[in-house]
């Protein structure tokens, strides 16, 4: 399978980094603010991204979870191969917070929209935004765009994109799978 | 990116003899996110929003149905109930008939009581619909199994290894046999115990150790789950009488207190107080009884979705 790097290296790093500068420029201290990785994958990158804003930001006080959306998908049924649930962490009320959701590859949408239904659960928050590593330029199949993008990635309906973990998969890596 | 298996390997749930061990897995670690989404105070998803539940009982059910259909419902289902007493079965319909009309009303799943063993497989191979065994005779109850199951490895971590004492009716318990082959194929030891009338003959070749005496068992288990004695069921004399019974096979504080050691007392339900269990064992820290109830819904979650997501 030919494979494209779309990213790695320091400008990874730098990436999230700048990702982190942004959430400051509009959040401040956090006060208000909580962090939602979506389950499975986008959960390492707000973990990164919590990382880096306590190396930034030590006195804010910041809190994060993870969201697992398997429950609320709308391809429930019609997908052969849908992943497990995983484990949903959120131990605080959301009810009149900004949320910022986390995602390491937006494409369709579609997870989003979950997420968006699954939040419902926890209150009705102020504010929710998006930030995402990769996002698949003109793909949408639902009116969801991101807030904060890590890079922008022009792709067909065949290839994939990959976001690899130094945690689980040895490097900090995006990749582009250009043929499935 | 390695996807764990999310699926079953089976279109129905007849009873945990058809189930392997990775679907059993799966349905306990389904459960956990379940049971973490009725901590939560919209208690509510939409998975199954898109199904219809037809709950049939041609049996007597108090947990069972009710924990079913709560599950239904936190799912998002439609839901229909059915009880046989008030139904057309008394005027003389079949059981396929009887399904038949009610799948007419287009629904995808059925979950069934019955006092028959094989009644749910029967249905499998007679209508399009999937069936959820609630209990068949006193052949196979796979939910309690499960939950069984579930409430012991939330207890202990693992179920793996655990020593398990069924003590009781064995011969009438649908729950007995669920249980073994449940625990079996989780890695647990698995002992029954009671008078020799009521352990069935081929108990043997399932390869759990069989125990007359009472206080043996107790102390060889980390869990004893308690089984009523189904009188309903039992056509001749098992045993002299329930008195007796009572004080050879009933578990009192006093016993529970004589052991060396804790152990866990389970009960699938409904209890005979002062008969199989007493009142203060069964209000006592060691009985975990309302935890199994608590996690049924949980685990029967867990087991319709994944059902729903299996159908091909």
């Amino acid at each position: 399978m030919e494979t494209l790097t779309l990213l790695d290296g320091q400008k990874f790093q730098i990436t999230i980094q700048r990702l982190c500068h942004q959430l400051i420029e509009n959040h401040n201290t956090f006060s208000d603010t909580v962090l939602i990785g979506i389950q499975p994958r986008g959960i390492y990158l707000a973990d990164r991204i919590h990382q880096e804003l306590k190396h930034l930001q030590p006195q804010s006080e910041l809190q994060a979870g993870n969201l697992d959306i398997t429950f609320f998908r709308d391809d429930f049924r019609t997908n052969k191969d849908l992943p497990a649930a995983s484990a949903t962490a959120i131990d605080f009320i959301i009810e009149d917070k900004n949320v910022i959701l986390v995602d390491d590859v937006l494409w369709t949408g579609r997870t989003i929209r979950a997420a968006l239904d699954a939040l419902l659960a926890f209150g009705r928050p102020r504010k929710v935004e998006l930030v995402v590593l990769v996002d698949r330029r003109f793909s949408r199949q639902l009116p969801i765009e991101p807030n904060y993008i890590g890079i922008e990635v022009d792709s067909v309906d065949s290839q994939k994109v990959v976001v690899s973990w130094k945690e689980t998969d040895q490097q900090d890596r995006v990749t582009l799978l250009l043929d499935k | 990116m390695a996807e764990n298996q999310s699926k079953l390997s089976t279109k129905h749930l007849l009873g945990i003899k058809d189930l392997s061990t990775e679907d059993i897995q799966l349905i306990l670690e389904t459960a956990d996110n379940f049971k973490d989404v009725l901590q939560r105070p919209i208690k509510k998803v939409p998975s199954l929003r898109d199904i219809t539940i037809a709950n049939i009982f041609f049996e007597n059910s108090t947990r069972t149905k009710l924990s079913f259909e709560l599950a239904e419902k936190r799912l998002s289902a439609d839901t229909i109930s059915f009880a046989a007493s008030s139904s057309s079965v008394s005027k003389g319909e079949t059981l396929i008939d009887t399904v038949n009309n009610i799948l007419a009303m287009k629904v995808d799943m059925v979950v069934m009581r019955h006092p028959h063993a094989g009644a749910g497989v029967f249905l499998s191979k007679h209508v399009n619909a999937q069936i959820v065994n609630a209990g068949d005779g006193a052949h196979e109850h796979p939910t309690q199994a499960l939950l069984d199951a579930f409430s012991i490895r939330e207890k202990y971590g693992d179920v793996r290894g655990k020593k398990v004492a069924i003590i009781g009716d064995i011969l009438h318990s649908r729950v007995a046999l669920s249980n073994i082959l449940c625990l079996q194929k989780l890695g647990a030891e698995v002992m029954v115990c009671g008078p020799t009338t009521l352990i069935p003959k081929y108990m043997g070749s399932l390869g759990v150790k069989i125990e007359h005496n009472l206080m043996k068992a107790l102390n060889w288990c980390d869990v004893a789950n308690m089984l009523r004695i189904q009188l309903e069921r039992q056509d001749i004399k098992y045993f002299p009488s329930l008195r007796e019974y009572s004080m050879m096979y009933g578990l009192n504080k006093q016993i529970l207190d004589s052991l060396d050691k804790e152990i866990t007392i389970m009960h699938p339900g409904p209890i005979n107080r002062g008969v199989e269990i007493t009142s203060d064992v069964a209000d006592s820290k060691q009985s975990i009884i309302l935890d199994q109830v608590e996690n049924g819904v949980a685990v029967r979650m867990a087991v319709l979705y994944l059902l729903a997501n299996s159908k091909d």
